[in-house]
């Protein structure tokens, strides 16, 4: 048998047990087992994994190069950024966008799985909005790509709905204490984009330099964008 | 059900750390097993909901010891195994079972772009279904501590909000989860004033809104 294939086996029989509480079989092995496998060679096993299931004729390697492709160059954040420029500088579609923001990202064709059910939230003067999902990681993939490791770990998600204001204290943002934060938290299948306010200094800039100025975290709402320096030039 | 995966409002977790320039996966492995993940879904074995839920039963030192595709691939290999794609025998060896047919993948490579844009959740607006609470309506979250799968958070638990928006009808996953049903109903953005679910220490100006079920809900 190949090698992969023996550490897989080894390796799938305990997250067999790990799933359907079955010891029988964990109760013969040592004790510290299973934190031997399961985190070292997750390599191997998803090789191995793999090579299974396309054997099997249930899933084409070509599909996964490609959604693989798909999320690492073709979706990510800069889909978001060019919704928020235009609504910076398209009034009608930032109404579109705060009525029915499925609708206004699909006139963009940034549409698909986690993206389904949008809405915007619009960042003010005196309104300061940021997303967590506490019980998972949903996150809008079609317009800001996979998220980030820190939005799915613990300290975020456990802490944005207890102590935002300190969350974003970390991220570097100290929002003022007249400002009224509002935290989004994913618990549906409602996905959640903040339009951030545009910076000063930035009113001769393009539809197109305004987006390269938004940031992944302004839209998620851990971060508000910095003015242009007097005289800056896009 | 009340696990780790539950976390809003708990303390110790840590600071959080942050990662200038993060690729979108870090290793080979979890590109691969995100879009394994993503392939086998449209042989339509499993739900949303489902598929949640066979993440919040990893215990919870697994839970938080492993990466979050770390939980993925053991979902993927669980419930490829209990819907019967793969016999528990073949993901304890690696190898087909060589009386099982060669089966034809549902994807392929050049309908990626058609099912990366594909609506697979049921939506929304549904005139047959009527909503149980208004915007602008008190309304207070049950008391439920089910032991299988729930979107109402603990922390959410017993608090009074007011509803801000309805967001039409949606499958509930409390029952969609384990096969008894879409049980479709409209869901809420409930504004929830931080000093009701955390006491007078939090800020006045704080509100977390939650999306909730109508089956989450009382009247106030």
């Amino acid at each position: 048998m190949h090698p992969s294939r023996r550490v897989f086996l080894a390796a799938a029989g305990t997250a067999a047990s790990i799933q359907t509480g079955d010891s029988a079989e964990m109760d013969e092995q040592p004790p510290d087992h299973q934190h031997q496998l399961v985190p070292s060679d997750l390599t191997l096993r998803v090789k191995a994994l793999e090579s299974l299931l396309v054997e099997k004729g249930l899933v084409d390697p070509a599909a996964l190069d490609a959604l693989v492709d798909t999320y690492e160059n073709k979706v990510g954040p800069r889909n978001g950024a060019m919704i928020v420029a235009r609504a910076w500088v398209d009034p009608a579609y930032k109404s579109r966008l705060l009525a029915n923001a499925s609708k206004a990202i699909a006139e963009f064709g940034f549409l698909g799985l986690q993206g389904e059910h949008m809405v915007a939230l619009q960042n003010t003067p005196q309104v300061h909005n940021m997303v967590v999902c506490t019980l998972c990681s949903c996150y809008p993939w079609p317009v800001l790509g996979l998220p980030p490791v820190w939005y799915k770990s613990a300290p975020y998600r456990s802490r944005a709905v207890i102590d935002p204001r300190g969350v974003l204290r970390e991220f570097g943002l100290t929002l003022p204490e007249d400002v009224e934060l509002r935290v989004w938290d994913s618990t549906a299948e409602l996905r959640y984009i903040v339009l951030p306010e545009r910076p000063a200094g930035t009113e001769s800039l393009s539809e197109e330099a305004l987006a390269a100025l938004v940031t992944r975290d302004s839209m998620i709402g851990v971060a508000i964008l910095s003015p242009l320096p007097t005289g800056a030039k896009a | 059900m009340n696990g780790i995966h539950d976390m809003g409002g708990m303390h110790g977790m840590g600071p959080i750390q942050t990662e200038k320039n993060e690729p979108v996966f870090h290793a080979r492995w979890e590109a691969r097993t995100y879009a394994l993940t993503r392939a086998i879904g449209p042989w339509r074995k499993w739900n949303i909901d489902t598929g949640r839920y066979q993440i919040e039963l990893i215990p919870a030192a697994d839970y938080l010891r492993m990466s979050y595709y770390e939980k993925w691939f053991v979902r993927l290999v669980e419930m490829l195994v209990k819907t019967h794609l793969i016999s528990r025998a073949e993901a304890e060896t690696g190898t087909p079972d060589p009386a099982a047919p060669k089966l034809t993948p549902p994807l392929r490579a050049d309908r990626v772009p058609s099912v990366a844009l594909n609506r697979n959740i049921p939506s929304a607006e549904d005139p047959a279904i009527l909503p149980r609470f208004k915007p602008g309506q008190r309304v207070r979250a049950r008391n439920i501590n089910p032991m299988g799968h729930t979107r109402l958070p603990r922390y959410a638990r017993g608090k009074v909000g007011t509803v801000d928006r309805d967001h039409h009808v949606y499958s509930f996953p409390d029952t969609n989860a384990h096969g008894l049903g879409e049980k479709r109903q409209h869901v809420y953005s409930v504004r929830f004033a931080a000093r009701e679910l955390w006491g007078a220490e939090a800020s006045p100006r704080d509100f977390v809104y939650i999306d909730l079920w109508d089956d989450y809900l009382d009247p106030v």
